[in-house]
């Protein structure tokens, strides 16, 4: 229980991308988890609605514990996304296996838009580089950072 | 069976219909088995992204397993002809 209360203020301490809030559902999620894999699925489709933005990375954003996870967080950045969920696999075996069944995708990081799984690193990396990313956001109502940079260049 | 650029090469080749593949073995770089690959298929035609990457990550389903991390490049033959005139 006092591990978790530390976890819980460490997180709420680091503010900036809902990690408290994020962190917080996790901790509750974590007795269902347990449950069966049947209702961890559930609730991992549960996740990845709740929110427009969803990562599941290595580490947090704050504090990413691999390259690929940490591009998916710098590229977010560069978008002026900053507002979205992000789960810690390497806190949870279960979220960490049950997001790859999910998703049906072997690897992490993974990203979902709108509840719909989107991909990983790779994927993120090419839609950024080719435009798609910014379209892709807007239609979830984001404008990206990068269009209010390609104003003032003009 | 450990898992080889050879061995992917040759499923990418026979599965998918590559008609090129790069496989480099980034093992070295990190703590386990990982690859970065690049493909070149002719499948890949009129797919978006999510579904050539699927296509790629079912024909190597069973080393996907045993590998760390992997990263894929998908590109068609027209897509491939651009990218080495640039």
């Amino acid at each position: 229980m006092n591990s978790i209360m530390i976890m819980a203020a460490r997180c709420l301490r680091s503010g900036a991308y809902r990690t408290a809030q994020n962190n917080v559902e996790l901790l509750s999620g974590r007795a269902r988890l347990m449950c069966s894999s049947s209702a961890a699925q559930k609730t991992l489709e549960e996740m990845v609605k709740k929110d427009k933005v969803v990562v599941f990375i290595k580490g947090t954003p704050a504090q990413p514990m691999c390259g690929f996870s940490n591009a998916v967080v710098q590229i977010l950045r560069m978008h002026g996304v900053d507002r979205y969920a992000a789960y810690n696999v390497l806190d949870d075996q279960d979220i960490r296996e049950g997001i790859k069944t999910l998703s049906n995708w072997p690897t992490i990081p993974q990203v979902f838009f709108n509840g719909e799984f989107v991909g990983g690193c790779d994927i993120l990396l090419q839609m950024h580089q080719s435009g798609d990313l910014v379209e892709e956001l807007q239609k979830l109502g984001i404008k990206s950072a990068l269009l209010d940079q390609e104003k003032e260049s003009k | 069976m450990s898992v080889t650029p050879d061995l992917i090469r040759e499923k990418l080749i026979a599965e998918i219909g590559a008609i090129h593949v790069d496989v480099e073995d980034t093992s070295p770089n990190r703590c386990a088995a990982s690859f970065k690959v690049l493909v070149v298929s002719p499948q890949f035609e009129g797919k978006p992204l999510l579904q050539r990457h699927r296509m790629v990550n079912n024909c190597l389903a069973e080393e996907l397993k045993e590998i760390h991390a992997f990263e894929q490049k998908t590109l068609t033959p027209e897509q491939w002809e651009k990218q080495k005139a640039q």
